[in-house]
């Protein structure tokens, strides 16, 4: 333990060193760069052959450089998970920033670097407001969504209201000694504190896992709150400025009307940015390249949109990505779903680590610490008090109206859970000193408050949470069932509040839906994606792009493929292969029907578990890069050899990066084989020779090489079969290994085209979904390995319904053949080819 | 709107002649058959005195007023008419394993006091219950969902069972058709088997979920908490047109 503290503590050493290195350059540059230029005006005629221009680059300099030190510091505070388990994250950036706050005091002798409220508001706030939107567990929310507002329109303006009132109560009775503050400005104080931060709360419930009620309630509070806290902050300091003198009813209802204004006009315009997104999304078929920056455009228009309004920026970022999730997640392509979300979790990760780093910082400045024992501890106590007491009266008003009561250890966690952040810092930060005299009172308070809560109350909320036995909440994924028992659960509510005649939640919830089904769906959502909404239908896919990375990776883990001698087993290994790739590339299985050379009857239609929109793009976009595609799908599986990448660069395409030098040795090294196997044959053996045969016909007409080397990939198949005691040719026939069925029609105008199983059953059944992985008896990986095989006993019944799928494929294949299907076979078979 | 916690069980006597002052004055004399009823009725079914009336009402529009309803009259039901599972949740209805006894088999017709009993499976959980009655109650709730699978009765769900069931639920949904429901219902089979019978034999076959089964795999969907409807207390109800 005390070692890793020495570690830590040499780490954070050198973090300092660098930001000292870091803080004094620009002074040795100033030094340098004034020599230089002596040096350049005394010798005009030479040209200089480096030059060092530190004011060039100073400000994006410095801000890359913050920002690296603030992910260093993450970097390092998240090494040590024994350290985290304790004191939470957002605790320990606070004290790392502390002592880089330090170094570059000791360094300056003044406090260069502050959190300003210009960079906090519009830099390192709007990322993380729209990710929290963005990622908001909708049904939670909106169900939710009366107790959140209660907690964090009425919470909050208590909040602001008993503290502003209670701390001026204190210092009419004398309690802080000679302060000039007036009324007014304890209410601007109490507005601009009152507010519980979603960055800090966030940080800290993430690390404990409650149950989805209380976290919804505590984050859907903190993030609405802000919105409210703006807002109040503004109003209030519209007073300020007014005067007490000036401030009659009329002033007072306008405030109020105004405060509603702000919020719903904020929200309400967060409404139309998430519109305008899910409207923009609809139509980026053409420039999927560019699609998640439309997300993060719009979000952060509708952020400053509402600044410039003067309307809530925080609601309506929010409402921009509550709204939009879903249509977006379901009309942008599935990568670009991946990186908006991955995107928006670094830039808000980020800006939280940012802030945090930057709240300790700024709090090493001699200037604004003015300290005042009974207006801190006051403030201290005081908001501690009455968060409890708010939560529990409205919880208590709240109770009398849920279904499912909150109980009281949930409202103790609530209470607990008000942690102040950087938006209250940021607020006090842009007081007006003219107008509040005692502004830097405020700030070092406001510092206070937030430090107490974030590092003492963090600290103390993870034990606090075990010990109170909070419900937790449950982290396994929902199963396939668990998800149908939770749609027919839907259904039945629905119907039970038809029958019974009563109008309740599930009746609206019921209605919306068919609202959202009938108009919102048709004018923001593509067709095509249209079609996919299907929650259960989700799940499985869902389940069946797992299995397949499972199948894939226990494949590999065996060391062999060996399976793909197993002639069942075929279907599955392509579609597992297909579809565990489908996160990188998601048009396999368009390539590979595509490789196939089989004329589908609608292209757009057959296998839907793989997302058509992508498939249709790439069909247009990147039709060179099919074979590729299909081709490294194999490579990337099958064919671990001597790598040597070549990049190449394209703006507009992701390309897969596929080697010609690794093509050249998969080449070589299967024509070896070719060859022995080509010896073999002549000696009596039969079959090889027909495939060398034909693969020379292959390489004789492919255009660009690379159906050669698709060619190829089968041969690395059979190779692999062969090693495991089979005849390569077989497996090769009867459709083990990847078939290349453009390759087999070449091989035998008669035979008819052989049609891949899967593509069979989309046929006959066309709209049907490809079968489960699930519901396919699990192949056996090997001979011995019969557990697996169990299940599918109990599927007696249903079975039949793929295995008639599969028939049609099956019989073709064997009509063509005249092969037996399943695995051990005679090699004799094969001369009937020739 | 304000719902105070429903009444437990036990209620005194008094609440029974409140029951039947209520109905009485509600009811205006048109109708007085809740009074004719078992006046247990609250106790049994837990619903209040006010919740039992509005019911009442909604049971008379539903069986124009007779004092059975039928099949036909709930399929009436015009919002119910999108319903994907409304023939199962009809059926519910009519099922004796829902009436809280231990026959088995189905109903023609049922009476209110039916009607109710089957209603009572939807109550909220309250805040005074103790952990043992909100564990009967949740079973309870299981117990209803399961029957609601398990058409014919013999304990289990089997695949067939299940399936129609899925095939039911997808029969709205339009792109994923019967095929789809198939391929569902054996994925979901299999992740039953292979979490509730996770060393099986080569020999082994697994009919179908049986309760205890059922309650394993349903563990963390939190039945107590949600599966739940308001039933209103006022005496203004929105019966909706039918």
């Amino acid at each position: 333990m005390s070692l890793m503290g020495l570690r830590r503590h040499a780490d954070l050493w050198l973090l300092g060193s660098a930001m000292l290195l870091c803080c004094v350059s620009p002074l040795k540059a100033e030094v340098k760069n004034s020599e230089h230029e002596s040096h350049s005006n005394s010798n005009i005629t030479g040209i200089p052959i480096v030059t060092f221009k530190w004011e060039h680059v100073e400000t994006p300099y410095l801000v890359a450089l913050w920002v690296l030190v603030s992910f260093l510091c993450k970097l390092v505070i998240e090494a040590n998970h024994h350290v985290t388990n304790i004191i939470p994250e957002s605790a320990l950036l606070i004290c790392a920033g502390f002592i880089l706050g330090g170094i570059i005091w000791g360094a300056d002798l003044q406090q260069t670097f502050k959190l300003t409220p210009t960079v906090f508001f519009f830099y390192l706030l709007p990322p993380i407001i729209l990710d929290s939107g963005y990622h908001m567990p909708n049904k939670l929310f909106f169900t939710n969504l009366g107790a959140i507002l209660v907690y964090a329109v009425i919470g909050t303006c208590w909040n602001a209201a008993s503290l502003g009132l209670s701390l001026w109560g204190c210092h009419k009775g004398g309690a802080m000694g000679e302060l000039d503050i007036g009324l007014l400005q304890y209410l601007l104080f109490g507005s601009l504190i009152a507010a519980v931060d979603p960055v800090a709360v966030l940080a800290v419930f993430e690390q404990v896992h409650v149950n989805e009620v209380l976290f919804i309630l505590v984050f859907g509070e903190s993030l609405l709150n802000d919105g409210v806290t703006v807002v109040l902050f503004n109003v209030f300091d519209a007073f300020v400025t007014l005067g007490g003198a000036q401030i009659d009813a009329v002033e007072i209802i306008k405030g109020i009307i105004s405060f509603f204004v702000v919020a719903f006009g904020g929200s309400l315009l967060g409404f139309v940015f998430g519109l305008l997104m899910c409207f923009l999304t609809r139509c980026t078929k053409n420039i999927q390249i560019i699609e998640p920056g439309f997300i993060f455009v719009v979000g952060y228009l509708s952020y400053l949109t509402a600044e410039m309004l003067s309307l809530s920026a925080i609601l309506s970022c929010v409402f921009c990505g509550v709204c939009c999730q879903k249509y977006i997640n379901a009309n942008m392509n599935e990568n670009s779903v991946k990186t908006v979300k991955y995107a928006m979790k670094v830039f808000a990760n980020g800006s939280e680590t940012m802030i945090f780093v930057f709240l300790g910082i700024s709090a090493i400045d001699k200037t604004i610490w003015v300290w005042n024992t009974g207006f801190i501890l006051l403030t201290l106590l005081f908001i501690f008090i009455y968060r409890f007491i708010g939560v529990f009266i409205q919880t208590w008003i709240l109770n009398r109206f849920r279904l499912v009561p909150l109980e009281f250890i949930d409202q103790l966690i609530m209470g607990f859970g008000g942690l102040r952040g950087a938006v209250a810092y940021g607020l006090a930060v842009m007081m007006d000193e003219n107008k509040i005299k005692e502004k830097n009172l405020m700030v070092s308070t406001t510092l206070i408050v937030v430090f107490f809560t974030v590092i003492v109350q963090g600290i103390i909320m993870k034990p606090l949470v075990k010990w109170l036995k909070v419900k937790k909440a449950t982290e396994s994924e929902l199963t396939l069932i668990e998800k149908v028992q939770n749609r027919v659960f839907d259904h039945m509510l629905v119907a039970i509040e038809d029958i019974s005649g009563q109008i309740g939640h599930n009746y609206m919830r019921d209605k919306w839906k068919n609202f959202e089904e009938k108009w919102m769906m048709w004018l923001l959502m593509k067709p095509s994606a249209r079609k996919k909404q299907d929650h259960v239908f989700n799940v499985f896919h869902q389940l069946n792009l797992k299995d397949a990375v499972e199948y894939v990776s226990e494949g590999e883990s065996r060391g062999s493929l060996e399976f793909i001698r197993n002639d069942s087993a075929i279907i599955d290994f392509k579609k597992k292969l297909g579809e565990d790739i489908f996160d990188t590339m998601p048009d396999v299985t368009a390539d590979t029907s595509f490789d196939h050379g089989i004329v589908l009857p609608d292209r757009r239609d057959p296998v839907p578990s793989v997302s058509l929109e992508m498939h249709e793009q790439t069909m247009n976009g990147l039709r060179e890069m099919e074979d590729l595609n299909s081709h490294h799908l194999l490579q990337e599986h099958l064919y671990k050899g001597r790598k040597q990448h070549r990049h190449k660069f394209s703006r507009n395409h992701l390309t897969i990066n596929t080697d010609e030098d690794e093509v050249q040795e998969i080449f070589q090294r299967t024509m070896r084989r070719r060859l022995e196997s080509f010896k073999s044959a002549k000696m009596g053996m039969g079959p090889p020779k027909i495939i060398s045969k034909h693969t020379k016909k292959e390489q004789q007409k492919a255009p660009n090489g690379m159906k050669r080397n698709s060619g190829d990939e089968d041969f690395e198949f059979s190779e692999a079969d062969s090693a495991s005691g089979y005849d390569p040719s077989y497996s090769y026939r009867s459709g083990g290994g990847i078939e290349n069925p453009a390759f087999m029609a070449d091989l035998d105008p008669v035979v008819p085209v052989q049609i891949p199983p899967w593509l069979a059953e989309a046929e006959l059944y066309s709209g049907a979904v490809s079968p489960s992985q699930r519901a396919q008896a699990r192949p056996p990986l090997s001979a011995g390995d019969l557990r697996r095989l169990a299940p599918l006993r109990i599927s007696t019944r249903s079975t039949d319904s793929f295995m008639m799928a599969d028939i049609p494929a099956a019989e073709q294949r064997r009509d063509s053949f005249d092969l037996p299907p399943p695995p051990p076979p005679p090699p004799s078979k094969d001369g009937r080819h020739q | 709107m304000i719902l105070p916690p429903p009444c437990p069980a036990p209620l005194g006597c008094s609440s029974r002649r409140e029951l039947e002052a209520q109905t009485g004055s509600t009811m205006g004399g048109t109708q007085t058959r809740v009074t004719q009823l078992d006046p247990d009725l609250v106790e049994r079914t837990g619903f209040s005195p006010e919740q039992i009336n509005n019911l009442h009402k909604r049971f008379q529009q539903l069986s124009e007023n007779k004092e059975t309803i039928s099949r036909e009259s709930l399929n009436r039901i015009p919002a119910l008419a999108n319903n994907p599972i409304r023939s199962q949740i009809i059926e519910a209805f009519f099922d004796k394993r829902n009436q809280h006894g231990s026959e088995v088999g189905s109903l023609e017709e049922i009476t209110f006091e039916q009607f109710l009993m089957v209603m009572s499976h939807f109550r909220p959980p309250t805040v005074e219950m103790t952990d043992e009655e909100k564990e009967a109650v949740r079973r309870e709730k299981l117990r209803f969902l399961f029957n609601m699978h398990d058409t014919n009765g013999d304990g289990t769900i089997t695949l067939a069972e299940y399936r129609k069931v899925v095939e039911e639920l997808l029969s709205k949904c339009g792109t994923i058709g019967q095929e789809a429901a198939k391929e569902i219902t054996d994925a979901a089979m299999l992740e039953v088997a292979s979490t509730n019978v996770p060393h099986m034999g080569p020999e082994d076959f697994y009919e179908g979920i049986t309760f205890e089964h059922f309650e394993q795999i349903l563990k963390g969907l939190e039945m107590e908490s949600r599966m739940h409807i308001r039933f209103l207390d006022t005496a203004t109800v929105h019966c909706g047109k039918s």
